[in-house]
């Protein structure tokens, strides 16, 4: 494994209109982790997702990717870089079919139809949906629906992928076979920053967790370590 | 592969169609001018669509390309002496240079304020074509009348003029193809459905949106170089007027966006129904064309936001529902049956 870090973020902050959602924030990434993010809701961990994908500008500190300075890229240059992203609300191409919404993904890096028609069958077998290749992807179920924005992530060939609140509202065997999906990534060294409140799902597979409290970080550490925190603790129950 | 086969077929019904529109003035030896004129609205749709239906940016000031485009060759012609291949060929380029200009700051509006946006461009480009004194004003221009033949685009009979419209149809239907088919179609589409998911994807919303409007714009303006050849006489009403807009983006919307076939269609249905309105009130019924519009535009709104096609498919999928044996119509029917 590389020991540079892939991303390393520095005194990040955002505030919208005088409300600060992130306040220096520090941590770094490196090459085929997975990172759990976890917060109380509120503690903003999707504005941080928004920064490091492209989609805020920071207002303070500086965010960098394999060496560059990606403060305030936008999404489509992140994407480029190797930044890829998930939405907590899906958002999936309903005018295509699972597989056309892969396609669109893995031409960032091949723009032939062709070729990157095989390139999205790699990826929606790599998440279990090839059988619903040709369905439209408005008829999936939302879980799928998960899945389906994972497998369009994956095809632009990321280095860092960002998965937001993947196993919400998921059944139990979701959530293991969420978590399993998350470590095959990991195995093809794709580092994952993963938000989420499922505590069952992100535990076992994260070796780190970042957790933010009111915009800013309070803990960052192993799993075990995070659990046994006192400042998560009343985070999380109050004191 | 159910996109193999759809994208097959929807090839051979076009070709179907193009075969018969080649054919048709073969049995009409003298081409009405309700033909040219489904021919013409279906280039306009076809051009419409790609930037209105692909990519989801309607524009409510395409007369602006296609006034761009009459003016353009019109003035290559009169002043330069300029053969109109040449002259359709620079207005086209001319337009597509507009385009970018006038999308770059119109592109940061979304949704009506884009469409709103277009429209104050197309009556600013109308009164300032109408006050100036290079372009003739409001008196118009004349092309030449002493010369013709397929160097100067200026036919004495009406037969070759309807292969050239017919021609451009084509080349219209076929660019729009090869964008369907592209990874640009796959942009369009993507930009149209979710514009922060396509960013996400590397997808940049400002470039293919311009690419979108340019290319419509293009092919617009070489429609707007037919006008003027076939008419022989333009002026700012006839070529920059509003009217012309709303009836660019009624005939694909119509139709039906998104789809290659939509605007051909939905240009088969407006010009006809347009063309006998003015027969039947005549004269006294000027306006009657704006009050069709206005009323196509509610039924297609509250009835089928997807157009004539929209219909057809779900009268095909209702009809495959109920009628005993019948095939479901769409891969969307069966999908769900595969796995409940």
């Amino acid at each position: 494994m590389n020991t540079a870090p892939l991303l390393a973020v520095d005194g990040m902050g955002k505030a919208f209109d005088g409300l600060i959602a992130n306040r220096d924030i520090s941590f770094v990434v490196h090459h085929g982790e997975i990172i759990g993010l976890i917060g109380p809701n509120g503690a903003g961990k999707t504005t941080l997702f928004n920064c490091l994908a492209g989609f805020h500008t920071p207002t303070t500190g500086r965010i960098a990717f394999e060496g560059h300075d990606i403060t305030g890229s936008t999404p489509e240059a992140a994407a480029a870089l190797g930044i890829a992203r998930t939405f907590q609300i899906v958002r999936v191409f309903q005018s295509m079919t699972a597989l056309e919404n892969v396609m669109v993904g893995a031409m960032l890096r091949n723009k032939r139809v062709a070729e990157a028609r095989d390139r999205a069958e790699e990826e929606l077998a790599f998440v279990g949906l090839s059988h619903r290749a040709d369905t439209p992807a408005s008829d999936l179920t939302v879980s799928e629906q998960k899945r389906l924005e994972v497998a369009r992530a994956l095809a632009t060939e990321p280095k860092l992928i960002l998965l937001d609140e993947v196993m919400a509202g998921l059944n139990p065997t979701e959530v293991r076979e969420a978590s399993a999906l998350v470590h095959r990534i990991h195995q093809r060294g794709i580092a994952s920053i993963i938000v989420e409140h499922v505590m069952e799902g992100i535990m076992p597979i994260a070796h780190r967790m970042l957790v933010l409290d009111y915009g800013a970080k309070i803990a960052d550490g192993t799993p075990a370590e995070i659990a046994e925190n006192p400042a998560v603790i009343a985070a999380y129950l109050g004191e | 592969m159910t996109t193999g086969t759809n994208s097959s077929r929807k090839a051979m019904g076009t070709a179907a169609l193009l075969a018969l529109a080649a054919v048709l003035p073969l049995a009409i030896t003298e081409p009405s001018q309700q033909n040219f004129l489904i021919l013409m609205g279906a280039q306009m749709g076809v051009a419409w669509n790609i930037v209105g239906g692909y990519a989801g940016q309607v524009s409510l000031g395409h007369a602006v390309f296609y006034g761009i485009g009459a003016y353009t060759s019109t003035m290559l012609l009169t002043v330069l002496g300029l053969t109109p291949w040449i002259g359709a060929l620079a207005g086209g380029l001319l337009a597509s240079v507009f385009a970018l200009a006038m999308g770059w700051p119109c592109f940061r509006l979304k949704g009506h304020y884009f469409a709103m946006a277009t429209i104050a461009v197309a009556e600013i480009m109308q009164i300032l074509v109408t006050n100036s004194d290079f372009l003739e004003g409001a008196v118009g221009l004349y092309l030449p009348m002493d010369r013709s033949g397929w160097g100067w685009l200026i036919f004495l009979s009406k037969l070759p003029y309807y292969y050239v419209i017919l021609g451009l149809l084509v080349l219209t239907v076929l660019v729009s193809w090869a964008i369907e088919r592209s990874h640009i179609g796959y942009y369009f589409r993507a930009i149209k459905d979710e514009p922060e998911a396509a960013r996400a994807l590397g997808v940049s919303l400002t470039r293919y949106k311009l690419i979108a409007l340019s290319v419509s714009a293009f092919l617009t303006a070489l429609g707007g170089s037919f006008y003027a050849q076939k008419e022989m006489f333009i002026d700012p009403g006839s070529v920059f007027a509003g009217t012309i807009s709303i009836k660019i983006a009624l005939i694909a919307i119509l139709g039906g966006v998104g789809r290659l076939t939509g605007p051909v269609l939905g240009a088969v249905i407006l010009i006809t129904i347009e063309e006998y309105s003015r027969t039947l009130f005549g004269s006294t019924g000027s306006g009657t064309d704006m009050i069709i519009y206005a009323a196509m535009i509610i039924l297609v709104a509250v009835f089928s936001p997807s157009g004539v096609l929209g219909l057809l498919g779900d009268l095909h999928r209702h009809l495959g529902r109920h009628l005993p044996g019948a095939k479901p119509a769409e891969a969307k029917t069966s999908a769900k049956e595969i796995r409940p």
